[in-house]
């Protein structure tokens, strides 16, 4: 057991570090929420995918660096460390490309993750729908067999970026057993654009007009655009799901790095004899330190060994321990950025970007951004009981 | 990096638990809370033909040189079992006399203690094999933490370390009820008065004629050295006492109905013990990295150790607290051995550092103290 990186690793590290000092953007970019920030991130990534920055894990024919997870969160760290840029391509690149890399075909990898990577093509997500988001299981939306192909109606909602991206992928009803809720789902990967097809941006709680809302009215999708074997698209959606709460939506690094400018927003602006102020702020620090060694220690063991010794003794489910991870760092994301806007006082309430509030109003934006993460990526509450069946053995509760 | 048990290090903690699982443990405990140490004692023994005090040991004193990885893994073991005594002060003790013995051979910078007189070869060569093998059982007390000796009574001997002094005590004042029946908490005599018990004391057992081990610097660096061991080996220990709180009341839950299904199936059940689990889950690698920190030596240890500390220390006490919500009113008797890890918890976490001091340790701030 050690906690020493290889100093092929540290060289990396080093790498890394220098390329983002000499490119991270000396003022941070717009809300990449808004449509001219949107654009800013796309040109970013594109920057990064020059040097082969932007998907540092994939392998190097689709423009990455094969990087190892120890890598990966190394990169990660520096990331975060060097304020850079968010990621406006982390649907795709997190959420989407690990399930291509799963059930993907060569055709769909080599045509479909050079420009994922590059920013040339943005991503969103369609799987909730109006009346379907923890139960999943129960979505509407259809797709119908015809020449070629699918033909896609209903619904879709609360899809991030939808407002400005190029792309969606989803579920649907269709294929065999369509009418039984886990079995008659295939996963379909759509244009944005495409003839049929409105999108309807919803303004957030921050009032930016990212997030949207989809209809579906006899949209084309040819056959190579289905993921896996139609019908299959449960257990496909699935892998995405356990990716999305895991490792590679929410790096160790973003809360480690939003930890330390708590820390030093705490020995600047704060009375240190104020020890409720004092332990609120440890706290986030003890919580990010402990979620990066979880981190560690995840990447550390057998793929397929799931968590080392839990506290029952029911191990084994490595999607289990990814919903561990999904309560803890979103709730540690939401103390973090409530501690500094309580630290910050009245300052903490503006929002702007203008200059005049510290770290340009970052923590005002970020509070609103953390507080959807215990509800996305599937609701804490449904993270809980996941936790309580699969890794305690509790029983179900009975539904009616 | 790989930041995992090795095998060897996981086989050790099972070999550990199957043989503390024969062992009546919470026999034991309520034995050594009567005043009866004999079975206690037994367990002691046991542990030590296992290896496990061997492991705050340096080889040249029969021991295994200090591996904080495997005392995790084992003081994990001895929470999870609730072993009576004073485990932590004992191991801590081994750290500080190995230190001591270290700076008494001269390889100090001149700052050393001026060791007893009629020690020939010091303090360590004295002590350390017979903590090893648990032919002593050893406690320690900090003054700088209070007047109390955990076991002190029980113990053959109790180190006391006094601003830069170190002593050490056979005999101790009459043992303070604790909010904890099975650790037993009593004023070590270390000045003339104590002498004289010491004395009375020397029939039992005659370990030592003097009071004084050393004095000096290295006493004060060595005593920060233990307290950050003790600190580290009790957030060791938390975390095993919570992991057997939160997988007792699993078993409970799972088997008590009311409402015609058993209570563990319902929600305010399942998410109040989905959040014990997160809070142990994410303390144990704070724990482990705080050994691997210790094993290094490192700079930052002390911050590692203070944070695996609160978050153990709040991890198990939340367990306790669910535990004993869940168990209802046959949690809160005597009768049921959940009552041993109840209390333990509570008491491991202001031991060795309060959540308020390493809070304040881990930004780096001394505490308001």
């Amino acid at each position: 057991m050690d906690l020493e990186h290889t100093p092929q690793d540290e060289d990396f590290r080093s790498q890394v570090r220098a390329w983002l000092a000499a490119h991270v953007p000396a003022v941070p970019l717009p809300s990449l929420e808004t449509e001219e920030g949107f654009a800013a991130h796309r040109e970013w990534e594109r920057e990064m995918y020059a040097d082969r920055w932007s998907v540092v894990s994939w392998p190097e024919e689709y423009g990455g660096r094969g990087a190892s997870p120890v890598r990966r969160l190394i990169f990660e760290e520096e990331y975060h460390a060097a304020s850079a840029p968010g990621r406006v391509g982390q649907n795709g690149i997190s959420l989407l490309a690990p399930t291509l890399f799963a059930h993907g075909t060569e055709e769909q990898l080599a045509r479909l993750l050079p420009p994922m990577a590059s920013g040339e093509t943005v991503w969103a997500q369609a799987w909730s729908e109006p009346e379907s988001g923890s139960d999943l299981a129960s979505l509407r939306s259809t797709a119908v067999r015809t020449g070629g192909g699918w033909l896609l109606h209903g619904h879709k909602t609360w899809s991030s970026r939808a407002a400005f991206a190029d792309r969606a992928f989803g579920l649907f009803r269709g294929g065999p057993a369509a009418d039984r809720p886990h079995h008659g789902l295939t996963y379909l990967m759509f244009d944005l654009r495409a003839p049929g097809v409105t999108v309807r941006p919803i303004g957030r709680l921050d009032g930016r007009p990212a997030f949207a809302e989809i209809f579906l009215d006899g949209v084309f999708v040819p056959d190579r655009d289905v993921i896996g074997e139609p019908g299959q698209g449960w257990r496909i959606a699935m892998s995405t799901a356990a990716d999305e709460r895991g490792t590679t939506l929410r790096a160790p690094g973003r809360f480690l790095a939003a930890a330390d400018r708590l820390a030093a927003l705490w020995r600047a602006a704060a009375d240190p004899r104020d020890s409720a102020v004092r332990d609120r702020v440890a706290d986030a620090v003890i919580a990010a330190r402990a979620y990066q060694l979880f981190t560690y220690a995840q990447v550390s063991r057998p793929a397929a060994a799931g968590p080392d010794r839990p506290g029952t003794g029911h191990g084994g489910d490595g999607a289990a321990a990814a919903s561990l991870g999904k309560v803890f760092w979103s709730e540690l994301d939401i103390r973090l950025h409530e501690t500094a806007l309580d630290l910050l006082g009245p300052a903490g309430e503006l929002a702007d970007a203008a200059g005049e509030v510290p770290d340009h109003g970052r923590w005002a934006e970020g509070w609103t951004f953390a507080l959807a993460g215990t509800l996305y990526a599937g609701t804490n509450e449904i993270q809980r009981d996941i936790i309580a069946e699969r890794l305690l053995g509790l029983p179900k509760e009975r539904r009616r | 990096m790989k930041f995992v048990l090795e095998a060897e290090q996981a086989e050790f903690g099972r070999v550990l638990g199957r043989m503390l699982a024969a062992a009546d443990t919470p026999g034991a405990v309520r034995a050594w809370a009567a005043g009866d140490s004999e079975p206690g004692r037994r367990v002691w023994r046991r542990l030590a033909e296992a290896g496990v005090f061997a492991l705050a040991v340096p080889e040249e004193y029969q021991g295994v040189g200090l591996r904080p990885v495997e005392l995790a893994v084992a003081y994990e073991e001895l929470g999870w079992h609730a072993v009576p005594g004073p485990v932590v002060e004992c191991a801590a003790s081994a750290v500080l006399l190995a230190r001591l013995g270290d700076a008494a051979r001269g390889q100090d910078s001149g700052t050393g203690p001026v060791p007893r007189p009629e020690a020939g070869s010091g303090p360590g060569a004295r002590w350390l094999p017979r903590i090893a093998t648990a032919e002593a059982i050893v406690s320690y007390a900090d003054r700088a933490r209070g007047p109390y000796a955990l076991d002190a009574d029980t113990a053959d001997v109790t180190f006391v370390r006094d601003g830069d002094t170190l002593w050490t005590s056979t005999a101790s004042g009459p043992v303070q009820p604790s909010l904890d029946p099975a650790r037993r908490l009593a004023r070590p005599h270390t000045d003339g008065a104590g002498a004289a018990a010491a004395a009375a004391a020397a029939a039992r057992e005659a370990v030592t004629a003097g009071a004084y081990v050393a004095s000096g610097p290295a006493v004060v660096r060595a005593a920060a050295h233990a307290a950050d061991t003790a600190a580290f080996l009790t957030a060791a220990q938390a975390l095993g006492a919570g992991r057997r709180l939160l997988a007792e009341t699993v078993t409970y839950v799972k088997r008590r109905t009311q409402f015609g299904v058993p209570i563990g199936s319902f929600q305010a059940v399942r998410h109040r013990l989905a959040d014990v689990l997160l809070a142990l889950e994410f303390a144990r690698p704070l724990v482990y990295g705080a050994a691997v920190a210790l094993a290094g030596d490192e700079a930052g240890a002390g911050r590692e150790i203070a944070a695996a500390k609160v978050a153990a220390g709040e991890a198990a006490y939340g367990a306790a607290r669910a535990a004993l919500q869940l168990h209802g009113a046959i949690g809160y008797t005597q009768e049921l051995d959940l009552s041993l890890w109840l209390l333990k918890a509570r008491a491991l976490r202001t031991a060795w550092g309060t959540p308020s001091e390493c809070r304040a340790r881990v930004l780096g701030t001394p505490a308001a103290l």
